[in-house]
């Protein structure tokens, strides 16, 4: 029962990450119906930026650890978002409106590009840091097993509770969220109506690289080792999460997170962690199969 | 903030072009300055980092540079295009002229053992380049996971050569079917599926044959993988090289020599590629062909006019993978040992890379493709680790520089009276 709730723990907090990255695979399909294979390549930019910014910091000398988690948080989702702004810019803009492959392949040629630039500047080793926040509350003891809910993993729900209702807020309450929901409707009617559809695209990508930054920042210190080909499973696992919750809905997103970090927890820890991933990937294909649209999402109208 | 977003681009000045570039290096030095200026080095007290400054301000010279140049150029041509000189009849003369190259290839002088090695490794592409074509460019259903299937085969082969004492002429059958049969599998869920959704569930299952035989230690070796595949046999004469009695060598009377046998493999693939090029040709012209290029053109359309959508996709899906299961096999007996890390997505993606790059349906694009990628990777194997990275670069430059391939311009398979190309602007595709 102890190792259970530990499980549904550590589900819950990866699921959280998954969730953010999830958040920016749904928003983009439902604004330009492409998916943005390199996004999980930004998260993975998201978590070195985190890294640079907490040695940097370090060899600042900035040590008061909210502050520095906090600097670090920042400047890690600045960095990505200027890295989401010119993915879009370079590789996915020039494409709009050719034919439905293309940007999917250019997203792939994306992909390998930010792997390799990454392993090419920052190295192939993985890189490990030491833990910067330890220690946790007991949840339940039984038998010389303790259930522990560490501080680190109460810091990353918060961060994440907290991100999703700046980001919810944005969405339903500014101009630009509502720029945002009408170019997901109709984009020729949106820009007839005097919305710039080019900027309100760009600042989506902006806003859905800053979340996987977060993502990132937290993987960093959950894990405590990162490397340069991190984004490509944990990509996979994200969209799968955005399907499953039904893409287009961002409750969804974060729903299909929390369901595909479960499934993936549990699974490791009662069957094998060998096919972990194929677990999630099988979810992803049945999912496609007999519930394309998700959990959350809408039936997509075939249009002739 | 954004570096100004006309488009098309028409600067009024060389002031409005400098002012974009210089945005434009400010960005580069956003993005660069971190990644490249700070290098995180493992110490001794754990990580640090090194300032590498020198770099980023090469980056971001760079970008202004090219930015500026980019403008300059396109003041002047309009827009970006690349229009590959037209010369009239020249198309049905190429394919000819490869052909025959290919055929004499090892016999040219000067052609040593390192130019043939690399011309079976280019035909083995090129096979499986035709070999997607069939899915991706006549179908018109973009397949992530196609190295799935030639895992198959080759895994086929080495197992069955492992258990049975099969060789290549007795698995090579059997490498298909079975890769067929994987195909068909694969078929069956992702019928509904389209576009992009179909990208992504050939990709997770691409991945999930990967993931399997890396685990499944007992039968495929795990990462170790498979070794000791036997080599081919010409009619039970083999190629050792020590020659001896029942040797290619001895059965010849020739003096005994590791370039036989390298010969013998060109062959071999050159057989196998131009069988999939000629069964793509036949295939085009019968119903079923017809069926893919219609469905791939608007799958709705199709479906109105009772064509089984469903039968369409299968035949497609199998016999894509049968011929990439008939490379695989290949490849094992050339290699004479795989291990998984030969069937990673990148594989995929370069397949799908030289199938694009090739125009979407175009068989001589592909070869074209096929030639200029890994003569390329070759070109460039002392810059190792830069080699993806400029992998990823061409690839997102071809899709947004030219979209439709190097040869985007189709022929169409049913025509009345007079046989017409369709220009490339005009190509399109409906579904995905």
């Amino acid at each position: 029962m102890e190792y259970a709730l530990q499980q549904l723990v550590n589900g819950l907090t990866l699921g959280m990450i998954y969730g953010l990255v999830a958040i920016g695979y749904t928003m983009v399909y439902g604004i330009i119906g492409m998916i943005n294979f390199a996004h999980g390549d930004i998260f993975m930019v998201g978590a070195f930026s985190s890294l640079i910014a907490l040695l940097g910091l370090g060899m600042l000398g900035i040590t008061f650890v909210p502050l520095a988690l906090v600097l670090v948080l920042v400047i890690a989702m600045a960095i990505a978002a200027l890295y989401g702004f010119t993915n879009e810019r370079i590789a996915y803009r020039p494409l709009r409106g050719s034919f439905r492959l293309a940007p999917l392949i250019s997203a792939i040629g994306m992909s390998i590009f930010l792997q390799n630039f990454v392993q090419v500047t920052q190295g192939a080793r993985p890189k490990p840091i030491e833990p910067v926040i330890r220690g946790g509350l007991l949840l339940a003891s039984a038998n010389g097993f303790n259930a522990v809910l560490s501080w680190m993993q109460i810091l990353i729900i918060c961060t994440t509770l907290l991100a999703l209702v700046v980001f919810t807020l944005i969405v339903a309450r500014t101009p630009l969220g509502r720029a945002m929901r009408a170019c997901e409707q109709d984009r020729r009617m949106a820009s007839l109506l005097g919305i710039d559809t080019d900027r309100t695209i760009a600042l989506t990508f902006v806003i859905g690289a800053s979340l996987a930054a977060v993502a990132g920042f937290m993987y960093l210190l959950y894990y405590g080792v990162i490397d340069f080909y991190m984004g490509f499973v944990a990509g996979i696992k994200a969209f799968t999460a955005a399907v499953l919750g039904g893409i287009g809905s961002l409750p969804g997103a974060v729903l299909g997170g929390l369901l595909i970090g479960m499934i993936e927890t549990f699974w490791s820890a009662y069957f094998s962690v060998q096919y972990k991933d194929v677990a999630a990937f099988s979810v992803l294909i049945l999912v496609l199969l007999f519930m394309p649209s998700g959990l959350l999402g809408r039936d997509e109208v075939e249009k002739v | 903030m954004a570096p100004a977003a006309a488009r098309p681009p028409a600067f009024a000045s060389l002031a409005a072009a400098l002012k974009d570039a210089g945005l434009a290096a400010l960005v580069a030095f956003g993005c660069a300055a971190p990644m490249m200026g700070l290098r995180t080095v493992q110490g001794q007290g754990g990580l640090t980092l090194v300032p590498r400054f020198d770099t980023v301000a090469i980056a971001v010279a760079g970008v202004f540079v090219g930015r500026l140049l980019l403008h300059l150029w396109q003041h002047r041509r309009g827009a970006i295009r690349f229009n590959l000189p037209r010369v009239p009849g020249a198309g049905r003369a190429v394919g000819p002229a490869f052909a025959v190259l290919a055929l004499v290839l090892p016999f040219i002088p000067g052609v040593g053992r390192y130019e043939v090695d690399l011309g079976i490794l280019v035909l083995t592409y090129v096979m499986l380049g035709w070999g997607l074509n069939i899915v991706v460019g006549l179908a018109g259903l973009l397949d992530l996971g196609y190295v799935a299937f030639y895992a198959v085969g080759a895994y086929t082969y080495a197992l069955s050569a492992q258990h049975l004492g099969f060789g290549l002429w007795q698995a090579l059958p059997l490498s298909g079917l079975m890769a067929g049969i994987a195909g068909i599998l694969l078929g069956f869920p992702v019928l509904r599926l389209r576009g992009d959704y179909l990208a992504i569930v050939t990709l997770a299952f691409g991945e999930i044959i990967r993931i399997v035989l890396l685990n499944w230690t007992s039968v495929t070796g795990g990462p170790n993988g498979l070794s000791g595949i036997p080599r081919p046999t010409l009619f039970g004469l083999n190629f050792s090289a020590g020659g001896g009695p029942g040797s290619f060598a001895d059965f010849f009377g020739l003096e005994p020599a590791a370039i036989h046998r390298i010969i013998y493999l060109y062959y071999i693939i050159l057989v196998l590629a131009l069988a999939t090029n000629w069964l793509t040709i036949r295939l085009r012209r019968m119903p079923v062909g017809r069926a893919w290029e219609a469905m791939r053109e608007d799958e709705i359309a199709c479906r109105s006019l009772g064509l089984n959508i469903t039968m369409t996709k299968l035949t497609a899906f199998a016999i894509g993978a049968t011929l990439a299961g008939l490379a695989g096999a290949f490849f094992a007996t050339r290699q004479a040992f795989i291990s998984p890390e030969s069937f990673t997505f990148i594989e995929s993606a370069l397949i799908v890379a030289i199938v694009v790059l090739g125009g979407l349906g175009s068989q001589l694009g592909v070869a074209i493709a096929a030639l200029v990628m890994i003569g390329g990777f070759e070109v460039f194997r002392d810059l190792d680790e830069f080699r993806m990275l400029v992998f990823g670069v061409v690839m997102v430059g071809i899709m947004v520089s030219r979209p439709r391939g190097l040869v985007g311009e189709r022929m169409p398979t049913v025509v009345l009276r007079e046989r017409k190309g369709i220009d490339a602007a005009l190509v399109k595709e409906g579904a995905g």
